[in-house]
């Protein structure tokens, strides 16, 4: 596989919404292509009939009694909101046009 | 009387309270006076946490005075950690407390509730010294990565404690808490606990619930206590192990009660070992491997066969594809979890004008976010990304399969537990790995195929090379916490007379210095040095 590029770096970056100056990318650039290349190492293993492991331990299914129970206050779930009209958290608008 | 409270052991601590020589008030101030003095050297607390302590302290003293009317047998039934100071890891949620997993990202947001270890532990009557320091959301082996300054390691204070949980390993070891917990995914517990000369434990994937803790890699983050014996780490582990209906991922499985009873006597530790089968990993002595690091294992080692254990060398063949593999699997979990900071419904959060959101994101977790923690987002997001994602998850999965295996064999062939080093060096000065990734992860090179494989895995000191501590590490099959303890009781006992047991950390006194450098400056000193 070939490196990152600079603009590979970029369009990384924008999917995992990190903003970033010019610096930093370019750092990132060396700094994860170093990284990548130790990945490698893992082509020299033949995995074709091995499965994946996602988790350690047999649980499967593991569900809840369905039983209400109380949830957090409003208040305490509004708390931390760093922008609220009264019960409301403000989000940023999704939708372009008459959002303000 | 006041700073030798702080010299004792928990459960030393636990037999004065109850004979009435000392009250949990005078163990809070004792180790609020300690930790508020060497903040300023250490870095190890976040908050120190006066006021809920001293608070918390008076309600366990009400309740101890209510048990001695009640008779020796109340006294008795109350929790081991009734009324004594605890630290924990600032990605621990206190209800009302701040909770930075040591993060810009999550300053000034509050706890709305309690983790489910925290309520278990104020069910036991644990007081809450405060919050301590570690690498940014655990991403880190130095806890240089943390947003609010590196941590010292007493020591020496020019070293760093390990990572990530550094601020709980070395509260543990300048006598700031008898106590602390911490998470580790890829050794974050064992690899301060190795680095700073104190005893710390992973529990087996599933044994301690993570309700109300801040997920870093959701398939390998696992709870564990720091202390300064064995027997205290297992009485905090009894404290907070067992199932949770709030994390699906915490095992129904049976904490046994033995780990409050492990031997006093060294003699008796010692005896378990006879028969026992331990294996000696090859592949963990590796290349660029400390010599005299190396020498303190086989001296250990050494201790082991003369008190009558088999020890053999065995191998795990995938050892050496362990860093590449938690290296794609840690940072994809981690891109996923860190999504949640959005800047929306609490953290730090940046509104541009013009309303475009994505921009909005952008700012917020671009200043949110340090230096390690973008770049293990970028590794993960790129490792998941559209055309890559068989090419580096899914083959990451498969050999973590292969190193999962590798343990299987070896425990399934009759071995009752595997000795290696927890770390391939003692304490390093800071910013010597800092410019450099590859080389910051290596640290974490004997601890993190065991988090790949979901096992526990223990490190507990086992002498000095040049001053600084050596940690030795057992590893065991999983649910076997229990049998590693009193692996590690036995070598404690084995160990009981060698003169490094009874050293202190060598520079406590430095510590003590309210005009000396901040770890910050140290290593900023050093940097100009370099």
């Amino acid at each position: 596989m070939a490196g990152l590029s600079r603009s590979d770096v970029e369009h990384v970056a924008h999917l995992a919404r990190l903003g970033m100056t010019a610096e930093e990318l370019d750092r990132l650039q060396g700094e994860l292509n170093h990284i990548l290349e130790q990945y490698m190492k893992l082509a020299e293993l033949d995995t074709e009939t091995i499965p994946p492991t996602a988790q350690t331990i047999e649980l499967e299914n593991i569900l809840r009694d369905d039983v209400p129970t109380p949830s957090l206050s409003q208040a305490a779930v509004l708390g931390n909101a760093p922008a609220r009209e009264g019960e409301f958290v403000i989000v940023p608008p999704i939708l372009g046009g008459d959002a303000g | 009387m006041d700073t030798d409270l702080t010299r004792l052991l928990a459960r030393e601590m636990a037999a004065l309270l109850r004979s009435g020589e000392t009250t949990s008030r005078a163990l809070a101030e004792a180790h609020l006076e300690v930790a508020q003095r060497q903040n300023h050297a250490l870095n190890a607390w976040l908050v120190i946490d006066r006021e809920g302590a001293l608070r918390q302290a008076d309600a366990a003293d009400a309740v101890l005075a209510s048990a001695r009317r009640d008779g020796p047998a109340a006294l008795v039934a109350l929790h081991p950690l009734h009324g004594i100071p605890v630290g924990l890891k600032d990605l621990i949620c206190v209800e009302g407390g701040q909770c930075t997993a040591g993060s810009r990202i999550l300053a000034g947001y509050r706890a709305p509730y309690d983790a489910h270890i925290v309520e278990r532990l104020r069910a036991a009557g644990a007081v809450f010294l405060g919050k301590t320091n570690m690498d940014e959301f655990a991403m880190g082996s130095s806890n240089e990565y943390s947003a609010y300054g590196p941590v010292s390691n007493p020591w020496d204070l020019d070293t760093v404690p390990g990572g990530s949980s550094g601020g709980s390993a070395a509260a543990v070891a300048a006598y700031h808490v008898p106590l602390s917990l911490g998470t580790d995914t890829g050794g974050s517990i064992r690899q301060p606990a190795a680095l700073c000369g104190v005893v710390g434990m992973k529990p087996t994937y599933g044994r301690v619930s993570r309700y109300g803790i801040v997920a870093f890699a959701s398939s390998l983050d696992q709870i564990g206590p720091f202390a300064r014996d064995v027997r205290d780490a297992a009485a905090l582990l009894h404290a907070v192990a067992g199932r949770d209906a709030r994390d699906s991922t915490s095992a129904p499985v049976p904490v046994e009660d033995e780990l409050l009873h492990l031997p006093d006597g060294d003699d008796e530790a010692v005896a378990w070992l006879r028969g026992k089968r331990l294996g000696l990993p090859r592949e963990y002595f590796v290349a660029g491997m400390d010599p005299d690091v190396e020498r303190r294992i086989h001296e250990s080692v050494t201790f082991l066969v003369d008190a009558g254990a088999a020890v053999e060398e065995v191998s795990l063949p995938h050892t050496d594809y362990g860093l590449a593999t938690y290296y794609i699997v840690a940072p994809a979990e981690a891109s996923a979890n860190l999504a949640r900071y959005d800047g929306v419904r609490y953290g730090l959060s940046r509104r541009l004008e013009g309303g475009d959101f994505i921009a909005d994101y952008l700012a917020t977790r671009g200043e949110g976010f340090g230096a390690e923690v973008k770049r293990r987002v970028m590794l993960g997001t790129y490792a998941l990304s559209a055309g890559y994602y068989d090419a580096f998850y899914l083959k990451a999965q498969k050999v973590r399969t292969l190193i999962k295996r590798d343990f299987d064999e070896i425990f399934a062939s009759g071995i009752d537990a595997l000795v290696a080093p927890t770390s391939p060096s003692v304490a390093f000065r800071f910013g010597a790995k800092t410019s450099d990734p590859v080389a910051m992860y290596l640290a974490d090179a004997c601890t993190l195929p065991v988090n790949m494989a979901g096992l526990p895995g223990i490190s507990i000191p086992c002498g000095l090379s040049e001053g600084l501590p050596v940690g030795l590490q057992l590893i065991g099959p999983a649910w076997s916490e229990l049998m590693l303890f009193r692996a590690a009781r036995a070598f404690e006992g084995l160990t009981a007379a060698a003169t490094w047991r009874g050293l202190e950390p060598a520079q406590l006194a430095e510590a003590d210095d309210p005009a000396g450098p901040t770890p910050a400056e140290r290593a900023a000193a050093l940097a100009g040095s370099a």
